[in-house]
């Protein structure tokens, strides 16, 4: 048994978050605190400790700081070992942050990147520890790897 | 998409419940709510008999693990709908699977609604990722090399 680590996992509401959500049985055995930008995923989340971040688009820099400073604090209450996201603009500031946390981190690029990989991910995944894709054609030498879908 | 279906809901007998977003608009023959939570949402979806919706996986996802058929109409971003094409990706990669049909635009959306009644449904997919892709993510989290 491997010991008990803590793991961010973190991701836009919305398509990003359900796949994310799907990536569930990795965590078992682990202490998981979800990060997402809509409230109401209670159900979804069957009793998992989440905390919700204010939504931002890159044109919204007032947005992108309240959320930066809200995943920060995040970070500092839960200290992950791990961090886990499928994008988008939360989860490329969970990367960065990561890094002073000494904490690992895996960008998970979405399955709706079929043609390319997305732009949050060019922008994290040079950072994360493990970069993936969900499309075994977008794979690169410098990119991302392909070891399986959300389905 | 909205007028569209309002349209088509005029001229039916189904109960269509529909999140309108932003958009403004009203529709007549449609209950409406303009943003419902992500619980509402699966809530309604499992009572669907069909889902409409633009290609957001969210959507994709949920319907094909409540086996569900949806239809669905990319946004592109030749109509300002969003800022890249991915949905038309999206749809191009998807539209062979079983349970999903696509529509180009309203027109081709209301011929897909004529016959709702003959839809297929997926035949289920599991409520997790693949068995290689969680062995990978708890790989990497256990500290062992992937």
């Amino acid at each position: 048994m491997a010991p008990t680590k803590k793991i961010i996992a973190v991701a836009s509401g919305g398509g990003h978050f359900i796949q994310l959500l799907r990536l569930r049985p990795a965590f078992e055995g682990h202490q998981v605190s979800y990060v997402t930008t809509i409230d109401g995923y209670q159900e979804a989340l069957g009793g998992a400790r989440c905390f919700v971040v204010r939504d931002a688009s890159r044109w919204d820099k007032i947005g992108l700081l309240v959320m930066l400073l809200q995943l920060l604090t995040v970070f500092i209450r839960v200290r992950p070992d791990v961090v886990i996201t499928t994008g988008a603009a939360p989860g490329v500031f969970a990367v960065r942050l990561a890094k002073f946390f000494c904490a690992r981190t895996l960008w998970l690029d979405s399955i709706a990147n079929a043609e390319e990989v997305s732009m949050s991910g060019e922008l994290a995944g040079p950072y994360a520890d493990l970069w993936l894709t969900q499309w075994p054609e977008l794979e690169r030498a410098d990119g991302p790897v392909f070891k399986g879908r959300v389905l | 998409m909205i007028q569209a279906v309002d349209e088509w809901a005029a001229t039916s007998d189904e109960e269509v419940v529909a999140q309108i977003g932003p958009s403004g608009l009203k529709p007549l023959h449609l209950k409406y709510q303009q943003f419902l939570t992500p619980d509402e949402f699966t809530a309604y979806m499992d009572q669907a008999r069909a889902i409409i919706a633009h290609a957001g996986m969210g959507s994709i996802l949920t319907a094909l693990q409540l086996q569900k058929p949806i239809v669905i109409l990319p946004r592109q971003a030749a109509l300002n709908e969003h800022r890249n094409d991915h949905q038309l990706a999206t749809a191009g990669r998807f539209r062979e699977t079983r349970g999903i049909h696509v529509a180009m635009d309203e027109t081709e959306l209301l011929a897909v609604l004529q016959n709702l009644n003959t839809l297929s449904a997926s035949d289920g997919v599991g409520p997790y990722a693949s068995a290689a892709l969680i062995t990978t993510i708890r790989d990497f989290i256990e500290g062992r090399s992937v």
